[in-house]
C-alpha cells in the first residue's frame, strides 16, 4: 500500500462528503468517501482544491484525522478567521458534496505500528489532528507500544475529539495531559503553557529514547521543540510540522 | 495572517506540490545546501508558503534551497540552492 502510494504520481481526485461532525465551534470533521484512494500513513496530509465559478483556485493543505482501516478519510478543519477555504469547509460543505483532494503526502511527520519505542506527542490547537490519526492507528493497529499525549489547548471548549481521547486515555498503553493555556476546568487548578517543569512530570524523558512528534502553530512548535533539545532529546527525534495561515497542514 | 506569527512552515507542507512534479516523496530525501553544506531530512527546511510560489529555505543559514512558482500555464522549478537530493532506491 505505501510503496504504491508514495509511486505513484499525485493527481487530484474527487470524493464525496459522507458525514460532517461538530467538533467544537469552530473545528469540524469531514469524512470522505474517496475510491481511488491508496491508503496513508498516521500524520499524513493531504491538499483539497476549491474552485470558484470564475475559475479561481485556492488550495490548502489539511493533516488526516483517521487512521486508514481501508475506507473513508476524515480530516478536521479549523476555521480560520477571513480564510479562503477553511470558511467554506467548516461552514458550507454538506453532506453529499463533492470535494476535490490530492493526497496522501508527506513521509516525514508520520508513525507506524512497527516503529519501536516510546511515541511522545504534543499537540497545539487543531495540531492535535495528526496526531489524533497516530492515536487511532495505534488503536487499530492494537499497539502496545507506550504513547502520551501532551495536548495544549486555550480552554476545555478548544477541545477536539473530547470523547475519543477520553477512550484511548482509557487504554493502559496511552497517557493524556492536557494543558490549558487560559482557562481551566473546574478541579484542575494549572493554567499556562508547556514548560520545562511540566515536560519532565507529564512527557516521556530522553533516557526513555522516545520519538516526539510536535504539531501546532509555528511559535508553539519553535518553543516546545527547543525546550525539548534543551532537556536533553536528541533533536533528529525531534519531529515538528507547523501549520500556519497558509498553505501548511491544519 | 497576523505580523506576530513566524511566516515559516515545514518543508514538509510543500508536500502535494512536490508530489505533482516528482513520482517520489522528496519530503523525506536528505538535501544538501549549495550554500552552507548542512545536509538534512528536506522536511525540516523552512517552507514559506505566502510568497507567490514556494520558498524552501536551509535551516542553517537561511539560503534559497528550492522555488516553486506555477503560472496558468506552467509551473517553474528552481533547486539551485541544493547541491544534491538523496533518495533511497527503494522506498
Amino acid at each position: 500500500m505505501e510503496r504504491t502510494a508514495l509511486r505513484r504520481r499525485l493527481t487530484w481526485q474527487t470524493g464525496t462528503v459522507t458525514q460532517v461532525r461538530e467538533e467544537t465551534s469552530t473545528a469540524r470533521t469531514i469524512v470522505l468517501d474517496l475510491p481511488d484512494w491508496p491508503g496513508h500513513l498516521a500524520g499524513q496530509h493531504l491538499d483539497v482544491r476549491l474552485t470558484a465559478p470564475d475559475g479561481y483556485r485556492a488550495s490548502r493543505s489539511y493533516s488526516i484525522a483517521s487512521a486508514w482501516t481501508g475506507e473513508g478519510v476524515e480530516l478536521t478543519v479549523e476555521q480560520v478567521p477571513d480564510g479562503e477555504v477553511s470558511p467554506y469547509l467548516v461552514e458550507v460543505l454538506k453532506v453529499g458534496d463533492p470535494l476535490e483532494v490530492r493526497g496522501p503526502v508527506g513521509g516525514w511527520f508520520v508513525w507506524r505500528p512497527e516503529d519501536t519505542g516510546p511515541v511522545q506527542l504534543i499537540g497545539g490547537g487543531s495540531g492535535v489532528v495528526p496526531l489524533m490519526a497516530m492515536l487511532r492507528t495505534h488503536a487499530h493497529a492494537a499497539s502496545t507500544t507506550p504513547v502520551r499525549l501532551l495536548y495544549s489547548v486555550r480552554r476545555p471548549a478548544s477541545v477536539i475529539y473530547r470523547p475519543d481521547l477520553k477512550d484511548l486515555a482509557a487504554s493502559d498503553d496511552v497517557d493524556v495531559t492536557f494543558v490549558y493555556t487560559r482557562e481551566a476546568p473546574p478541579g484542575e487548578p494549572r493554567v499556562g503553557r508547556i514548560d520545562a517543569e511540566l515536560l519532565a512530570a507529564k512527557a516521556f524523558g530522553p533516557a526513555d529514547d522516545p520519538t516526539t512528534y510536535v504539531c501546532g502553530p509555528t511559535p508553539f512548535v519553535e518553543a516546545v521543540a527547543d525546550l525539548l533539545v534543551a532537556a536533553g532529546h536528541d533533536p533528529s527525534k525531534v519531529r515538528t510540522e507547523r501549520f500556519g495561515p497558509t498553505g501548511g497542514p491544519r | 495572517m497576523s505580523a506576530d506569527v513566524p511566516t515559516h512552515l515545514d518543508g514538509n507542507a510543500a508536500a502535494g506540490a512536490l508530489r505533482e512534479l516528482f513520482a517520489v516523496d522528496v519530503t523525506t530525501a536528505i538535501a544538501r545546501c549549495a550554500g552552507c553544506g548542512r545536509t538534512g531530512v528536506f522536511a525540516e527546511a523552512r517552507l514559506y508558503a505566502d510568497a507567490p510560489g514556494l520558498v524552501a529555505r536551509c535551516p542553517g543559514c537561511e539560503d534559497v534551497l528550492l522555488r516553486v512558482v506555477t503560472t496558468p500555464s506552467d509551473t517553474y522549478f528552481d533547486l539551485r540552492g541544493l547541491t544534491y537530493l538523496r533518495l533511497p532506491n527503494t522506498p
